[in-house]
């Protein structure tokens, strides 16, 4: 085993799109046959660097230079960086569920003879390849029918069958339990014995302790620093710290906070995943929010926050398992969208595009679409006293557009989100659950909106923020909760809120005393 | 150069804003010129009117009830066929039972809604896909018709007849004129002005832009004309004629459908369901019921159109109402509706309707076989939808952005407006 040989250099590597940059000057060096991790909060910019390694973003489309086994390399597609023996397997898998796994492996690369697909020699070849991984199973067997364990060893049969010299693994345990996360932590060790090189992006930090020699951590699309984890005596900790080692700076409106009495409860709140029948994505959470309160949850992508807040809003997502509600003392039902918003509940989504927004709509027809009863009689709407709703809302959250009659597509980001807290706001919410509110919008409609859930708290609303970006709940909220997988593992007051320690109960199940 | 901007966008932005209507609309007026010039005058003549309105008043029917099937974002495949099996069981329950007329319209329009909430039930409950469900029930009910007729035809009484071939009544003096018909055309000219001047106050309530007043008054003029000439020629023709009870049928739907599909919370729901189900849902609609109720009100519909075919040629058979289903949906597309929902409005559906009609009337007025019939209609269908697709793809809106490029510097930017009554304000693209 040498460790020594330089297998891939990426070179100040910068990559723009339109009004972000998303790396700056970002160098990567990896040495031949060694495990790599890459860590960064979510958008420090991991994804987009693993996208210009593989081609997805092609060559000219960002500056830099990649050498790759010495010579440098202009990919242009993905099929280009295979070829080179690049292959990288994402979080969500690339596999047809109809399909067997022989079939799997060798999608769009399949044997042949005399033109026609030698599947003989598919089946022994697929069978050679499952042993390598340590995947025992029928090569006939249905992807659909065998666990996202197995089959992220199915996608990892798939990346050997292309001779692959480089792996990179997106958030590989992200969907696994412990065993099969064990299972794969194991078999990345076998590759390593046998000169395989491996880069690995996740958020579990103690499987990245465990598991990488050396570990790059980006942070708002910089290299921060490079830590050879034996040399260095890497442990979460360090890694925590330059991940978030972030000045906050006053990007947020002056406020006095002003929580009253408590006045909404949630108990014991168990939800399951609406297809996978054994993983909980809620297990018996519990939380309060007071009147006038902004209540921060934070948590990595897929702990479980936003599937909280959907569950809640009238069983908008998974399968509810049990788990009451209380306001003002009295049990609530949310068993529809309609009744939620009835008991005075409000989800701003953390997808406005997809699920936020009927991007065919005008603002106007946005703004009042959650509650048209308000504007009409009998079902008949008051169209006038629609757009003068439309404008006052226009005017107080300064919606940047000539006229309410503009469709919501061209608006910026910015501007859409304040449409959609509008069409919220006019529904007169009790509690607002903003998920990822400022997601994809620039620093100055970000200060704004901060602005906007300060106004809504001090009318006495309660505001629960759902965000990846720890700076922005520190900032904002009087109380944050931890989540991970599914558990809310902390409950944080807003004068011992620091990074490290949020991203502590963030990354792990235990319960750290709050000092 | 300001002036013709400010035309192309108030003259016709009343209720279809939606520029591909605009453009539909010349295509209309163009298809309509073109075969009066080439039959030598038939097709503006009050006979060749009569005839058309009668003929197609029912596929006009259904394509209303088929535009809100396809703004939701499904299709209706069963429509000729529901319209075939209520056509048969109504006569057969008029001839049976000796019902009275009024009675069998009643029998029909529950059998409609019967059939309805069958097809609703699956598709909205049970999740199968409208085509499939629709699919299912054209062979359904096409074998019901032929198993409750025998496969034959049966007569339908006299008074039944009216909705399907019926004429308002001579009444008053005698004015050269049908009367009613005449009455019904100055209260048209009324409403349409009453509306204008109502829609230019609720302008000035939103403190919005105003159109200009020679717009408005060029509108007027335009729309009073037209009416003004339609109704001496509906009133017109051979004593004992007028608009047919079938097309007064047809406009009292249209006016109803539009007003609740742009006025009131029902009818944003269905654009709210076709343009993001998701959104829709999470916005508090109840996105079951909304689909229910569109697949049932499209067989009462059809059922409604189905009894005037069958009032029209007096009796029901076993091949009525066959490939209906493709004229309506055509209709609609050609109207503007969006194949992926969410988009589209009634009058587009009926302009849409009519070019179709007036393409089929025109040519057979010169004798043109019915095979020619299908390809040009074919080809029209086609291209309509081609046009507009490749505009979209363009980043431009419509056939009109391309028609109208030459006269214009600003982006066009159409916006995909429905729910307006009246005359949008400037467009600007808005960035930042």
């Amino acid at each position: 085993m040498t460790v020594d040989s330089t297998l891939l250099e990426m070179r100040s590597i910068t990559k723009t799109f339109p009004g972000v940059t998303a790396l700056e000057d970002v160098n990567l060096v990896v040495r031949s046959g060694e495990i790599h991790a890459i860590c960064g909060e979510n958008g420090a910019g991991k994804s987009t660097l693993m996208k210009v390694l593989s081609g997805v973003h092609p060559h000219g489309t960002y500056t830099g230079q990649i050498v790759y086994q010495g010579d440098e390399v202009r990919f242009s597609n993905i099929r280009a960086s295979e070829q080179a023996g690049i292959v990288i397997i994402h979080q969500e898998l690339a596999l047809v569920p109809g399909m067997s796994i022989t079939e799997n492996i060798f999608l769009g690369n399949e044997p042949r003879r005399r033109g026609s697909i030698d599947w003989k020699a598919a089946q022994r070849r697929a069978l050679e390849l499952m042993e390598q991984v340590g995947l025992r199973e029928d090569p006939d067997t249905l992807i659909k029918d065998i666990g996202v364990g197995k089959q992220q060893l199915v996608e990892i049969a798939k990346a050997f069958a292309k001779e692959v010299k480089l792996l990179i693994l997106d958030e590989p345990t992200a969907a696994l339990n412990e065993a099969d996360s064990q299972h794969l932590l194991d078999l990345l060790r076998g590759f390593r014995e046998r000169g395989i090189t491996s880069i690995i992006i996740s958020h579990k930090l103690n499987e990245i302790a465990a598991v990488a020699d050396t570990i790059t951590i980006l942070r708002d699309g910089r290299t921060i620093e490079s830590l050879d984890v034996k040399a260095d005596g890497v442990n979460e900790d360090r890694i925590v710290r330059g991940m978030v080692g972030r000045e906050l700076h006053s990007r947020f409106p002056d406020h006095t906070p002003d929580p009253g009495e408590v006045f909404f409860e949630v108990r014991d709140w168990t939800v399951r995943h609406p297809i996978s029948t054994e993983r909980l994505v809620c297990k018996g959470s519990s939380f309060t929010v007071k009147r006038g309160e902004i209540v921060g949850f934070a948590g990595l992508m897929g702990a479980g926050r936003t599937e909280l807040a959907m569950s809640l809003f009238g069983r908008s997502y998974g399968v509810y398992l049990g788990g009451r509600v209380f306001k003002d003392g009295k049990e609530i039902q949310l068993r529809t969208v309609a009744e939620a918003i009835e008991h005075g509940l409000a989800y701003v989504s953390e997808d406005r595009k997809a699920i936020g927004l009927n991007l065919l709509d005008d603002i106007k027809t946005s703004m009042v679409a959650a509650k048209l009863s308000k504007i009409s009689t009998h079902g008949v709407i008051d169209q006038v006293e629609e757009h003068r709703v439309a404008e006052e809302y226009r005017k107080s959250l300064r919606v940047k557009t000539p006229s309410v009659d503009e469709g919501v597509t061209k608006l910026s980001g910015g501007n859409q989100q304040k449409v959609v807290l509008a069409k919220w706001m006019f529904t007169d919410p009790d509690l607002l659950i903003l998920d990822e509110p400022t997601r994809g919008i620039d620093v100055g409609a970000k200060y704004e909106i901060y602005g906007i859930i300060q106004r809504l708290a001090d009318q006495g609303k309660g505001v629960i923020v759902i965000s990846s970006e720890l700076p922005e709940l520190i900032g904002l909220c009087d109380r944050i909760y931890t989540v991970f997988e599914g558990t809310i593992t902390g409950d944080v007051a807003r004068g011992d809120a620091d990074p490290e320690l949020l991203m502590k109960q963030m990354t792990s199940t235990k319960k750290i005393p709050t000092p | 150069m300001s002036r013709i901007k400010d035309l192309q966008k108030n003259l016709f932005g009343g209720t279809t804003s939606n520029a591909r209507q605009f453009g539909m609309i010349f295509t209309l007026v163009a298809i309509i010129l073109l075969f009066e010039v080439w039959t030598g005058g038939l097709t503006l003549t009050s006979g060749n009117l009569i005839a058309v309105v009668s003929q197609y008043s029912y596929i006009l029917i259904l394509s209303i009830g088929m535009l809100m099937v396809i703004v939701a974002g499904h299709i209706d495949l069963s429509v000729g066929s529901v319209a075939a099996f209520t056509g048969i069981v109504v006569a057969k329950a008029m001839q049976e039972f000796s019902l009275p007329w009024p009675v069998g319209i009643l029998v029909g329009l529950a059998v409609g809604a019967l059939i309805g909430a069958w097809q609703g039930f699956w598709v909205a409950y049970i999740g199968v896909p409208a085509f499939i469900v629709t699919l299912a029930g054209m062979l359904l009910f096409r074998g019901g018709n032929q198993y409750i007729g025998n496969a034959d035809t049966v007569p339908v009484p006299e008074g039944f007849r009216s909705i399907g071939a019926g004429f308002l009544p001579e009444i008053g003096p005698n004015t050269g004129y049908n009367n009613l018909t005449l009455l019904l055309g100055v209260a048209a000219c009324v409403a349409v002005v009453w509306r204008e001047l109502r829609a230019r106050q609720t302008r000035h309530e939103m403190q919005a832009d105003v159109a200009p007043v020679w717009i408005s008054g060029l509108r007027l003029v335009v729309m009073v004309g037209v009416i003004i000439f339609a109704t001496l020629r509906f009133a017109g023709g051979r004593v004992g004629t007028s608009l047919p009870i079938s097309g007064i049928i047809l406009i009292a739907l249209v006016l109803a459908y539009s007003y609740y599909t742009r006025n009131t919370i029902g009818g944003r729901h269905i654009y709210a369901v076709g343009g993001n189900a998701r959104a829709a849902e999470l916005s508090g609609v109840k996105l079951k019921r909304v689909n229910f109720m569109v697949m049932m009100n499209m067989s009462i519909l059809a059922a409604l159109a189905g009894m005037i075919f069958v009032a029209r040629s007096s009796a029901s058979g076993p091949q009525d109402g066959l490939s209906w289903e493709l004229d309506a949906i055509a209709a609609v597309f050609i109207g503007g509706a969006a194949v992926s929902g969410g988009l589209g409005t009634i009058s587009g559906s009926i302009v849409g309707g009519l070019v179709m009609a007036l393409l089929n009337n025109g040519l057979q007025l010169k004798g043109v076989g019915s095979d020619m019939v299908q390809i040009i209609k074919g080809l029209v269908l086609l291209l309509a939808v081609a046009f507009d697709v490749y505009n979209k793809s363009q980043g431009r809106f419509s056939i009109l952005g391309s028609l109208m490029r030459p006269f214009r510097r600003d982006d066009p930017g159409q916006p995909l407006d429905r729910s307006l009554s009246t005359s949008d304000t400037d467009k600007a693209p808005i960035a930042g």
